[in-house]
This record gives structure tokens, C-alpha cells and sequence, in this order.
């Protein structure tokens, strides 16, 4: 790099998330906050910190705990003429609002034949490994994608996240928007200018020759730690991220596997009838004839989360469990 | 309490929109009997009063959200019959293009954020437009329709609650017909029902929901005052549903008596409270009110040919409106 050139600053991805919610909440007056301590607080995560000082109560709103109610509310608000960003603090509570965002918010744009529509945010999180046992330690997203009318993106990097978050406040659908609980402090490089990524557009994290590691979010990272131990063996790994699970950036993950001739699927929520089964049944119609294995699929263990340390971690994919099923899928 | 006067013009013009309501009913039940109807419908007939007097005393641009019950809430708050029968029909003339159906008609043009078919489906999306037209500063006022089934489901009090927080031009509407599908109110709610609200600071009263004249009067009053800005209220309507749960609800003796149903259809039709009404003050004679309903009768006619003969969408609409 010349000595002339500034260098991209760097951010963690709570950094860039709250970024992309202030420079939102300045863009535009309709855009808000809402849910449970999010506003001195600034989330039990500490990613909100800040915002309330800049743009007061009214628009950095702290709910009672009714996750149910402030998120149907959300819905209402980004129906007439608000951009609510709703706050769960969780992803486990997503049994507390389903109701709103799979009967309500999914649904009001196609029910009312295309006249009401419904923007919105929800932002949640997801991932194991921080002790928090089975209610607060799981990767619940595969639920929101099964639903017609909404969209769900999973960033993996500070940049993705301050871009994909900003076109999903600008989006007029309700939007789920999944951060990684563990991934809060990665950082990253992150542009000062006003940069949007387009939903639906993977990324290629990592260009490789001999396999494509499909991964989601959290597992990204764990993907690229997987690729560089897989150097070492001589095998050439391509790391791929859809970015967004819906819309899905099929043509990126189909070329990828053509390429590569053989695919793992790495995701943090549960295997059975999962986001790893409907990525795996994706590439295999669309790249069948150009597969030399079967797709490997890696996602949680089918088990509740367990508190203990040594149980928690023997329940998600590792660097070194994709790395030993990228070998054996290569015959190494 | 000083409600309002209600003016000649105004009561009959309230007479004419229960009349209409009634006949829409009627005429909904007859094209389901003859299997004309495509999957069900939840009749409104008997509760006519608590639509038309709510929505009489709101603006134009106020919002609304209904229920399963929902078509009496949609016509009074000023939906075209015609494109209500073509939505009821499933045809692309309908206010959804048909997708919606009896249970969801929605129209941004006249305030209707939805019918919802999920019980207190609506009651977040409701305190939602509260919120915004609080923040936007439109003077907007947002009812929410329920009936008292919906005093079953917690979502109701965590979005009253939040609404008394940040005092939102909100008004809670309970239909209270007294039956929760085919269960009594007795059986599902406990203690003083208008008892809940003012655990929340949220200001509750009851009407008689077969009185037209009072509905609205105290809806006005309640309008004005979420204008003020001093927040929601929670009003129960006691009502009767005079048909089934839905229209093939025929035999009902296993949970309420013919006699029940016979004394509130001969004593309590909002139709005929109003007829009354209007006679005994000399607004207008029988003759003017055959009138109307001769002329309402031969609107729905028209608009029920109108929906028959409409075409369903095309097949390709169906991947439409997914997305925004």
C-alpha cells in the first residue's frame, strides 16, 4: 500500500452494526429502535451504546418485557409509515414472537393482494459456546427462512454487517437480521462512506480449487480457520457466504460446486430439516453431474444445548471438524 | 358523561349502514348455502350497531383492524360492497385480488390495516399504527376490533400496557357476544373484565352494543380524547352474535338455548332499536325506511352479479406480492 493511501479503519461487528443503525436513524426520521434495554443500557450485548445520547428516547425506545407486544407493534408502526429496528435480545425468544412475524409481518403484504406493506427489522441473535445453556444459546434462523414474506440475512464480517444491515432498514419487508453473540468483538475492516450491500448476493470469502465450505454466519470464520488447516494437507478450500438465506444467491453457490466438485454445508442451527438440508438439496439439483461426493452437511448437534464447557463444545462445528470432513470428502 | 347529540341525518344515515351490513350478511349466508362461497364465513349479523356507530365517529383517515367477524367493520369504515362480495369470491376484483378472502380484507384507502383471522392477531399491528401516528403528529386515532375471545391471549394486555406507557391514540373495541366460539364467556374470563384496563391506567367502559346512537356517542368521546393525546381506552360492547360461529353453525342447542337467541333477536336487534328510535322522534316513517332498504337491497343485488361474474385471477398471480 502506498504510503499516500489511508488506511480502511477497523471496527467489530457490534462497532459496525451500531454504525449502520446511527447513520440509518440520520438518513432518514421514520427509522427507530425498539426492545428490551436498548437504550442507556444499550442492549445486554453493549452494542446500542451511544445512540440514545444522539437520538434521544423517542427514537431509542427501552420496552417492557413483551417480546410478543413490541414486536407485533414493530409490525403496525412499519405498516404506517415507521422503519421500526426491533430489538430481540435472543434468538431463543423467537417462540415468544412467531406469531407476530410469521402470521403478521409475513403475511399483511400478500393477504391484502400487495397494498400493505410491512418494513421492518428485527434484529437477533444466534450461536453456542457462551455458556448460556439451552435457552440462550441457540440458531434458530432456519425457522424465519421457512416463511414466505420474510427475509433473513446472516453477516459474518464488520463489513457485511454495517452494509447488509443498512439495505435491510431501507428494505419495505420485514427483514430478520441475524448477529452472531460470539462474533461481536471480530473485527474488521469497514468503510466510512455510505456503502449498502444488495440482498441476496453471496460472497466468496475465500478463493479455492479443491472444495467449496458453504457457511453461514458464525461458521464462517470457522470455515476460513478449517481452509487454512486444509493448506497444510494441500488441499485448496473455497469458503463461500451466501450472506442472506432469503433471498438465496443460488447462482454464486452453484458455480462454486461446479468448480470445486465437491460442497460441506457448515451452519450453527440444527441439521434435521435445516438450513444445511435445504442448501445441500439445492446444489445437488442444480450441480449433481458435476459433484465427486455427496454434499456434507455440518450444523448443531440434535441436542438441547447443555451449560456444561466440554458438552457446549462438542456440539457445534469446529475448525477442525470441517477440516477432517473436507479431508475424507477428498479422499484424504 | 356528556355525549354527544346525534343529529337526524346521522342516525339515519347509521340506519342505512346497519342495513346494509344485515343484507351483505344475509346475502353472504345464501351464497354459502348454495355453495356459491368458497370456504367460510363468520356473520356479523346482530352486532351491526358497534361497527357503524365506531366507525361513524372516526375520520376518514383513522385506522381500523378487524377480526375473522370482520365484513361489518370493513363496510362501515366505508368499503365498496362490490369489491367486497369479488373478494369473498376469491375474485381479482376483490379489495385482495382475492388472496385475502372473508377473513383479511384490507384497504389503505379507507383506514383498514386488516382483518386478522388469528384471535388478537391485530391487537399489536393496532397499537403499532398508534405509535406511528403518534410519532408522525397525524392526529390519527386507531380502533382495534376483538371480540371477547380474544380476552384469552396475553398479547392483548402486553400492548395495552405499552400503550398506557406512552399514552397512544389507541381504542381497544370488545365485542363481547358472549360466546368464544361455542364456549361462554363465563367459562373463559375471570373476574370484572372491565376491571383488566385499569390495571394498566387504561380508562374502560362498557356500551350497549345493540344501541347505535350510544356506540357512537361514546366513541367520540373516547376519539377525541386519544386526540388529545391522553391515550387508550378499552371499551366493551355487549353485543349478541345472532347467527353461528360461522355460517355452518347450524345446530347450536348444546351451547345456548333457541329461547337465548329469540329473545335477543325480538328485543334487542340493533336494526329494530334504531327503527324505533327514528319513529318514535318522527325522523322518518315507515315508508322512508322501506325506502332504504329497498334501495340497499337492490345495491347488493347489483354488486353480488357484479363479484359472480368477475374473473378469479390468473394462476400466475400467485407467486405476486410475496414481497414488496
Amino acid at each position: 500500500m502506498p504510503e499516500t493511501a489511508v488506511a480502511v479503519r477497523e471496527l467489530t461487528l457490534g462497532e459496525a452494526v451500531r454504525e449502520a443503525l446511527a447513520e440509518e436513524m440520520r438518513r432518514d426520521p421514520r427509522v427507530f429502535i425498539m426492545g428490551e434495554d436498548v437504550a442507556e443500557a444499550g442492549t445486554a450485548f453493549k452494542v446500542l451504546g451511544g445512540l440514545v445520547q444522539e437520538f434521544g428516547t423517542d427514537r431509542v425506545l427501552d420496552t417492557p418485557i413483551s417480546e410478543a407486544g413490541f414486536t407485533g407493534i414493530g409490525v403496525g408502526a412499519g405498516m404506517t409509515g415507521m422503519r421500526p429496528v426491533v430489538d430481540i435480545m435472543f434468538g431463543d425468544f423467537a417462540g415468544l414472537i412467531m406469531d407476530q412475524m410469521a402470521n403478521q409481518a409475513a403475511k399483511i403484504h400478500y393477504m391484502s393482494g400487495g397494498k400493505w406493506k410491512c418494513s421492518m427489522v428485527l434484529r437477533t441473535t444466534l450461536g453456542a459456546t457462551r455458556r448460556s445453556a439451552a435457552q440462550h444459546s441457540q440458531s434458530l434462523h432456519a425457522w424465519f427462512c421457512h416463511i414466505p414474506g420474510l427475509k433473513v440475512v446472516m453477516p459474518s464480517t464488520p463489513y457485511d454487517a454495517k452494509g447488509l444491515l443498512k439495505s435491510a432498514i431501507r428494505d419495505d419487508n420485514p427483514v430478520v437480521f441475524y448477529e452472531d453473540k460470539m462474533m461481536y468483538k471480530l473485527k474488521g475492516p469497514v468503510p466510512e462512506d455510505d456503502y449498502t450491500i444488495p440482498l441476496g448476493v453471496a460472497d466468496v470469502k475465500r478463493a479455492g480449487d479443491d472444495i467449496t465450505i458453504i457457511a453461514t454466519s458464525s461458521m464462517v470464520q470457522v470455515a476460513l480457520g478449517a481452509a487454512k488447516l486444509l493448506e497444510e494437507h494441500g488441499v485448496s478450500a473455497e469458503v463461500v457466504d451466501p450472506r442472506t438465506l432469503w433471498p438465496l444467491d443460488e447462482k454464486t453457490l452453484i458455480d462454486s460446486a461446479r468448480k470445486t466438485s465437491r460442497v460441506i454445508v457448515v451452519d450453527e442451527g440444527y441439521g434435521r430439516y435445516g438450513v444445511t438440508a435445504e442448501l445441500a438439496a439445492m446444489i445437488q439439483e442444480n450441480a449433481f453431474f458435476d459433484l465427486e461426493a455427496p454434499v456434507k452437511r455440518m450444523g448443531a448437534m440434535h441436542v438441547p444445548i447443555p451449560f456444561s464447557p466440554p458438552l457446549e463444545d462438542a456440539t457445534v462445528p469446529t475448525e477442525r471438524t470441517v477440516c477432517e470432513a473436507a479431508l475424507a470428502l477428498c479422499g484424504k | 358523561m356528556s355525549d354527544v347529540a346525534i343529529d337526524n341525518k346521522l342516525l339515519l344515515r347509521m340506519y342505512r349502514r346497519m342495513v346494509m351490513i344485515r343484507l351483505f350478511e344475509e346475502q353472504v349466508n345464501d351464497l354459502y348455502t348454495r355453495a356459491l362461497m368458497p370456504g367460510l364465513a363468520h356473520l356479523y349479523i346482530g352486532e351491526e350497531a358497534i361497527a357503524v356507530g365506531v366507525c361513524e365517529a372516526l375520520r376518514s383517515d383513522d385506522y381500523i383492524t378487524s377480526t375473522h367477524r370482520g365484513h361489518g367493520h370493513c363496510l362501515a369504515k366505508g368499503a365498496a360492497i362490490d369489491r367486497m362480495f369479488a373478494e369473498l369470491l376469491g375474485k381479482e376484483a376483490g379489495y385482495c385480488k382475492g388472496k385475502g378472502g372473508s377473513m383479511h380484507i384490507a384497504d389503505p384507502d379507507t383506514g383498514n390495516l386488516g382483518a386478522n383471522a388469528i384471535v388478537a392477531g391485530s391487537a399489536g399491528i393496532a397499537t403499532g399504527a398508534a405509535f406511528s401516528s403518534k410519532r408522525l403528529g397525524n392526529g390519527r386515532v386507531t380502533v382495534c376490533f376483538f371480540g371477547e375471545g380474544a380476552l384469552g391471549q396475553g398479547v392483548v394486555y402486553e400492548v395495552m400496557n405499552m400503550a398506557a406507557l406512552w399514552k397512544l391514540p389507541v381504542i381497544y373495541v370488545c365485542e363481547n357476544n358472549m360466546y368464544n366460539e361455542y364456549t361462554h364467556v363465563s367459562e373463559a374470563a375471570a373476574g370484572d373484565i372491565l376491571a383488566r384496563g385499569p390495571a394498566f391506567g387504561v380508562p374502560s367502559e362498557s356500551v350497549d352494543g345493540q344501541d347505535v346512537r350510544a356506540v357512537y356517542s361514546v366513541t367520540q368521546r373516547l376519539a377525541e380524547r386519544a386526540r388529545r393525546g391522553e391515550g387508550p381506552s378499552f371499551l366493551m360492547a355487549n353485543t349478541y352474535r345472532f347467527m353461528g360461529h360461522h355460517v355452518g353453525d347450524i345446530s347450536r342447542e348444546y351451547y345456548r338455548s333457541k329461547q337465548e337467541e329469540q329473545t335477543w333477536k325480538s328485543e334487542r336487534d340493533p336494526i329494530k332499536v334504531a327503527t324505533e328510535a327514528i319513529l318514535s322522534q318522527n325522523i322518518a316513517d315507515r315508508a322512508a325506511l322501506g325506502r332504504i332498504q329497498a334501495e340497499v337491497k337492490a345495491e347488493i343485488e347489483k354488486a353480488v352479479q357484479f363479484a359472480m361474474a368477475a374473473p378469479y385471477p390468473n394462476v400466475d398471480e400467485v407467486e405476486q406480492d410475496v414481497y414488496a
